[in-house]
């Protein structure tokens, strides 16, 4: 019998097999939001109540929630949408998944397989637009199918190299009888950890054994093997840096840390970089934040460069040892090879500490000031997410993180609108632990809507933080280092909403600071508060981040600290001097900025 | 190094996988010059041979990106093994009744056989590796080519072994250990990198 649509019996159809699946693969919580194409998958879930569906108010709300979670817990996030707009508006969170590496599987209903490519109401190419921001997508023909691809798919996306999947599933397919068996609907057994070849190993240690200024360098694809990275950096005495998607990979309390690479990075990652003799890259791409001017990357270096990626390999950076191999395996194997005296380097260590000194922000008010209080409240075990902007950066520079999974951000891709909707996504997997999202004014508006999801799924533990700068801040700070102080639309204080009516108005309650008093004041209610609530605290609006890497710059080029007035920067710590333009020494001379600009050309 | 590097893939016979492949080169900005498709002795696998332009560092680690694809199955980098490749060339050339016989002559040379004759045009099916099929349009240019249809270069690995390339991509242990030991090209020594290759 076929099932029709008002037959109980869509249990046993291509929707009902869709939910089956999913529960045996171990999914019980799934983020989206119904239409048209997407029904038979929807009515076959009221007959699976052990699955929870969190509807959202945005498909790509839901699609950040459902990359939160994964984020946090390192577990399959699960989203569904309807065709056409439903499965367009899915695009972003897709593309981010791609580039942070997020284990997701999209399923997204399509029109009926007889009128795919008429251009059918609501029907998107969605397989064909999001080819290249998935690892694999698939069309399911048939009803027998699902269990099939749905297995084929989640392995896809947890093996490996995580990322995005998603299966499109026209919707007579969902509609269509299958009788599946629990042998159907098994998972694939996952794939054992790789190991690194002996030969690779081998040469690893040698330039490791040979090494007088060693550093690590350990990113996202390194969460997973923090206790192995640790042992390992102990074991050599190695200092560590973790990139922005890598924080947390490594402990903060620990000496050994000198903190995040790149364009925002601490003084001491960066310095470290460019003196360092031995590099060993785990779990990283180095993305063009980090680098800086590629040419001029670890100039002095010889690289290690660890991950599963093969096409990861002297994709960017040239590298003397590729080891294409799992983290943890590699990290283990390295460490049990650690000389049996541990090497002292004095002369280094002392060196980067002298450098750790420097780069601070100053203890003025203003946005580093606030985040700096926010985040000096979040316990060791609670959940950081932040959207993208100055605010992500300040987070990123300064929170502290001991364990991995608990940073969440769009690192790759860079999202504005992430971060409130991750911090659903993890609050919902860690209901037990603080989830805290510091947001700008402009990104929280992005995804704002999602607001009514934590009432929605009585999410109690999310805790919003708006540094209300009353810009796009991070884009004003580039129009004035870089294009001449012309604020081309950034204003956004005259149009913003009144933050603490927004949250008020769908039943979120509201603190608001303004000075560093007032905020240790609101701090209180805000975190005491036994519900999700929302802190906004105005800064002003002038602060920049910094230390910063010009785009283009090498990382030794590094801007410590603010220029001292509007164009003009200190650059005491430039050492090389790109393209020409005479090096100052370590004696403080100001230089306009422009002028080291006009040669790279900055871009956002 | 730039130039054409010839490649083949085993892939699964499936809706877009050729979209799949070709937006990967497409991306870095690479043409695909020639490109051969064709079904395999096992069925739902078909073989693919293209011909892409570029610098070898960048074409071996877009192979790499390649190697990814699920349904990319295994990629044969043709400049690792001796192989045989063959394009089949349709050519039409104008003739009349003073070149006629020195077209036919020319063509016998290049073992070139005539597919359709009329009284101005002689249309030629020529196979061969690259060099004679360069050689014949050369020869051919001068008498007038009126149209060409090529079928792209299509090649396999020498020898009694079944689609075995010591140097598979993303394969297991051979393509590590020849990734390890830097015996392969795609991770280049730092002095000959691309790292003089300046702003990205
Ligand atoms: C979706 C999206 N659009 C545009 C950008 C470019 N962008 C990067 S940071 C930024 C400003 C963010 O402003 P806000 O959220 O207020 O944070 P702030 O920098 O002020 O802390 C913009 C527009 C982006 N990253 N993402
Ligand atoms: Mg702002």
């Amino acid at each position: 019998m076929t099932p029709t649509q008002d037959s109980p019996d869509i249990r046993w159809s291509g929707a009902g097999a869709l939910w089956a699946s999913l529960e045996a693969h171990g999914v019980h919580t799934v983020f989206g939001y119904p239409g048209g194409a997407i029904m038979p998958v929807y009515d076959a879930l009221t007959f699976f109540p052990q699955i929870r569906h969190i509807l959202g108010r945005h498909e790509q709300g839901s699609i950040h929630a459902a990359e939160g979670w994964a984020k946090a817990t390192g577990q399959l996030g699960v989203v569904l949408a309807t065709s056409g707009p439903g499965a367009t508006n899915l695009v972003t969170g897709l593309a981010d998944a791609m580039l942070d590496s997020v284990p997701l599987l999209a399923i997204t209903g399509n029109v009926a397989s007889h009128l795919i490519g008429t251009d059918a109401f609501q029907e998107a190419d969605i397989t064909g637009i999001t080819l290249p921001v998935t690892k694999h997508n698939y069309i399911v023909r048939s009803a027998e199918d699902v269990p099939r691809v749905i297995a084929e798919a989640i392995h896809i996306a947890r093996s490996g190299r995580p990322g995005p999947v998603l299966v499109d599933i026209p919707k007579d397919v969902q509609l269509a009888a299958c009788e599946y068996r629990p042998a159907d609907l098994r998972p694939h057994p996952p794939l054992p950890p790789r190991e690194p070849e002996p030969a690779a190993l081998a040469a690893a240690l040698e330039l490791l054994t040979q090494a007088e200024r060693p550093v690590m360098m350990v990113g996202g694809g390194a969460l997973d093997a923090a206790a192995e990275v640790t042992a390992l950096a102990h074991a050599w005495n190695i200092p560590v840096i973790t990139t922005l998607m890598g924080l947390g990979a490594f402990p903060a309390s620990d000496p050994l840390w000198l903190g995040m690479p790149g364009m925002h990075g601490s003084v001491a990652a960066n310095r470290a970089i460019s003196e360092a003799d031995v590099l060993l890259g785990i779990g990283l791409r180095f993305d063009d934040r980090v680098t800086g001017r590629v040419r001029d990357f670890a100039p002095r270096a010889s690289i290690i460069h660890v991950d599963l990626d093969a096409a990861e390999l002297g994709k960017i950076v040239s590298t003397h040892c590729p080891v294409r191999a799992d983290a943890a395996q590699v990290a283990r194997a390295l460490k049990e090879q650690a000389p049996s005296q541990i090497p002292e380097r004095p002369d280094w260590l002392a060196q980067l500490e002298e450098w750790k000194g420097r780069g601070h922000h100053p203890e003025v008010w203003g946005a580093a000031q606030a985040v700096r209080q926010v985040v000096a409240r979040l316990g060791p075990d609670d959940i950081l997410s932040s959207d993208v902007g100055q605010h992500q950066m300040l987070a990123a520079q300064l929170a502290r993180f001991e364990r991995p999974r608990r940073w969440l951000n769009s690192g790759g891709l860079g999202t504005m609108g992430f971060g409130f909707p991750a911090a659903i996504g993890a609050a919902l997997a860690e209901p037990d632990v603080v989830s805290m999202v510091i947001a700008g004014d402009g990104g929280f508006q992005m995804t704002a809507q999602e607001l009514a999801t934590l009432k929605h799924a009585d999410i109690r533990n999310v805790k919003i933080c708006i540094i209300n700068n009353s810009y796009l801040g991070m884009v004003r700070q580039w129009q004035e280092l870089f294009h001449g102080e012309r604020y081309s639309e950034v204003e956004l204080g005259h149009s913003n909403p009144d933050f603490l009516k927004l949250a008020d108005a769908y039943g979120v309650p509201g603190w608001r600071a303004e000075d560093s008093a007032s905020l240790d004041e609101a701090l209180e209610g805000w975190l005491n508060h036994p519900g999700s609530a929302l802190l906004e605290v105005v800064v002003p609006s002038q602060h920049h981040v910094f230390p910063m890497v010009p785009a283009g710059a090498s990382l030794s080029e590094m801007l410590e600290t603010e220029p001292v007035r509007a164009g003009v920067m200190q650059t005491g710590t430039v050492q090389d001097s790109p393209d020409g333009v005479e090096a100052p020494g370590d004696d403080m001379e100001a230089v306009p900025i422009m002028a080291l600009d006009a040669q790279r050309g900055g871009e956002r | 190094m730039s130039g054409e590097h010839l490649v083949s893939a085993l892939v699964r016979d499936e809706p877009r996988v050729l979209t799949r492949i070709t937006a990967l080169f497409g991306r870095r900005g690479y043409n695909i010059k020639s490109l051969s498709v064709g079904a395999t002795e096992t069925p739902g696998i078909s073989r693919m041979t293209f011909v892409v332009g570029g610098e070898r560092g960048v074409v071996e680690q877009a192979m790499r990106q390649l190697q990814k694809l699920h349904d990319v199955l295994q990629i044969i980098d043709h400049s690792q093994e001796k192989y045989v490749d063959r394009e089949l060339v349709l050519l039409k050339v104008r003739v009349d009744k003073d070149t006629r016989l020195e077209v036919r002559q020319m063509a016998e040379d290049f073992r070139a056989r005539i597919v359709d004759a009329g009284r101005q045009a002689l249309m030629f099916e020529v196979t061969g590796d690259e060099g004679k099929i360069t050689a014949f349009i050369e020869q051919m240019r001068p008498f007038g080519i009126l149209e060409t249809m090529r079928t792209g270069r299509a090649a396999l690995i020498r020898g009694s072994n079944a689609d075995i390339a010591s140097h598979v991509y993303g394969g297991e242990s051979q393509a590590l250990a020849a990734l390890a030991s830097g015996l392969s090209p795609v991770p280049q020594p730092r002095e000959a990198s691309s790292r003089d290759g300046g702003e990205q």
